[in-house]
């Protein structure tokens, strides 16, 4: 058979769509052979480096992995930890061991104190085993419980782009609105500042979550920001 | 009009509706048009309109429905009480349950559901107007749905349905057609594979004739396949000039 590529980098395709023909080229993110053939298995961006063929997902809820942040709620307390939201379809667990540095004794001080129901929290995933269980670490900095402050939702496809490139986006974001923003990898973001000032941020990262593959955002989002209104 | 099989509906070689005999109706697809759903698409066959949306992958309640390796899928079609002529009783009936069942078998193998474990994916099918080919409406839409929500498959599931009026072999009956015609056989088709997902048929049909429906069917799918992809690259065209992922 013929090696033939059949796409180009950075279009746009759909599921089912052949990217390639030929076993040279190889499948990565949401794609995968099929025969001689390789096609789209989601709605997303081609990536063509060298024989790898990727595609990045535009759309779809999250899906956690090891090593990701994300903001999360507790959403329950048991005898020794914490059960939290992070927004995934399993909800993650936190242990006492991983909650502090310190050592906390369960006997003595209650785990509320710590962090309690409806808190929102920067945690690390540090385990994933395949039936869905979700263990987090909240020890080390940045790692912490975020008192006060709103949380917005936002399609966790989109955070590359309120992160930006080498985090060019963010800080455009914090220093114009002069809050506290925290982007979990889940796609939960959380602000904190003036209430006027929380209030402009919400509406920069709305603009980044419609606007996600403009160019020039950068730019709009100070612009905004900086503007009265 | 007369009795089932005694009207004309061809006249000069032409339908009533002014197609021809392998002609489609007037097709439009919109994806994501429900914000608050994970996929939404609406899709006008003619003057039949079906909305999907799609929620999850989620959690899946009750517990027991849980699948230890895919997910669990659950489809609900249902009629809007003001989408047929006659008021129609609103809320689940035999017919809508026969018909969620039978979509849900026809998008299953389509989609990845393994990459999915012990998750339930929703999708909920709303026909706002009725004018035969509610089932095949629904699939198409719930197809873009699912891709809007970034749910991984192996293809976009398409479908229409042919039929037999006065002796004919025609594509995609309306209302008139389905009423009075000798035969409906809806079909969904995986296009890249050519697998049918679904095939009903009502009515008597000699080999041939089937043989032409395939055929038929087959090529209309492939023209609504390509319909479905512009719908979702349109939802994006606009966005996709230049910025870093």
């Amino acid at each position: 058979m013929k090696e033939k590529l059949l796409v180009k980098n950075r279009e746009i395709v759909t599921p089912g769509e052949i990217l390639a023909e030929g076993m040279s080229y190889l499948p990565s993110g949401k794609s995968a052979r099929e025969d001689e053939k390789i096609f789209a298995t989601s709605l997303g961006l081609v990536n063509v480096k060298g024989r790898v063929i990727k595609v990045i997902p535009l759309a779809g809820r999250y899906v956690p992995r090891r090593g990701d942040s994300v903001v999360g709620k507790i959403t329950a307390i048991s005898k020794f930890g914490w059960r939290v939201d992070i927004k995934s379809p399993f909800d993650a667990e936190l242990n006492v061991a991983e909650a502090s540095n310190r050592y906390i004794d369960t006997k003595r001080v209650s785990l509320d104190k710590f962090f309690a129901l409806g808190d929102h929290l920067l945690a690390g995933i540090i385990e994933i085993s395949e039936s869905g269980y979700i263990k987090l670490s909240a020890r080390n900095r940045p790692y912490r419980r975020l008192g006060g402050g709103i949380v917005v939702n936002v399609s966790p496809s989109k955070i590359p782009r309120i992160i930006g490139k080498q985090g060019s986006m963010i800080r455009t974001l914090k220093d114009e609105s002069k809050c506290e923003i925290i982007v979990g990898q889940n796609g939960w973001v959380w602000i904190k500042g003036e209430p006027e000032k929380e209030m402009k941020a919400i509406q920069a990262i709305k603009i980044i979550e419609k606007e996600s593959h403009k160019s020039g955002l950068t730019d709009k989002v100070k612009k905004m920001l900086r503007g009265k209104s | 009009m007369g009795k089932r099989g005694e009207t004309k509906l061809i006249v000069n070689g032409k339908r009533l509706d002014g197609r021809k005999l392998n002609e489609l109706r007037p097709i439009s697809i919109k994806a994501g048009v429900i914000p608050e759903a994970d996929g939404s698409a609406m899709v006008s066959f003619g003057e039949t309109i079906a909305i999907a949306a799609v929620y999850g992958p989620k959690k899946v309640l009750p517990k027991h429905l849980e699948e230890p390796d895919r997910a669990y899928l659950n489809i609900l079609y249902d009629m809007a009480s003001f989408s047929t002529s006659e008021r129609n009783r609103p809320g689940p009936s035999r017919r809508s349950r026969e018909i969620s069942k039978v979509i849900r078998e026809a998008l299953a193998p389509a989609i990845l559901l393994e990459k999915y474990p012990q998750t339930n994916i929703d999708v909920f099918i709303e026909i706002i107007n009725a004018n035969a080919g509610t089932r095949t409406t629904a699939i198409n839409a719930a197809s873009v749905a699912l891709a809007d929500a970034g749910i991984e498959m192996r293809d976009m599931v398409a479908s229409v349905a042919a039929g037999k009026i006065d002796g004919k072999v025609v594509i995609d009956l309306f209302q008139d057609e389905d009423n009075f015609g000798t035969a409906d056989l809806p079909a969904a088709v995986i296009p890249r594979t050519k697998e049918i997902t679904l095939l009903q048929l009502d009515g008597d049909l000699t080999k041939a004739e089937f043989k032409e429906m395939r055929k038929m069917v087959f090529d209309a799918c492939k023209k609504i396949s390509e319909l479905q992809r512009n719908a979702l690259k349109e939802k994006y065209k606009t966005e996709s000039q230049g910025g870093d992922l």
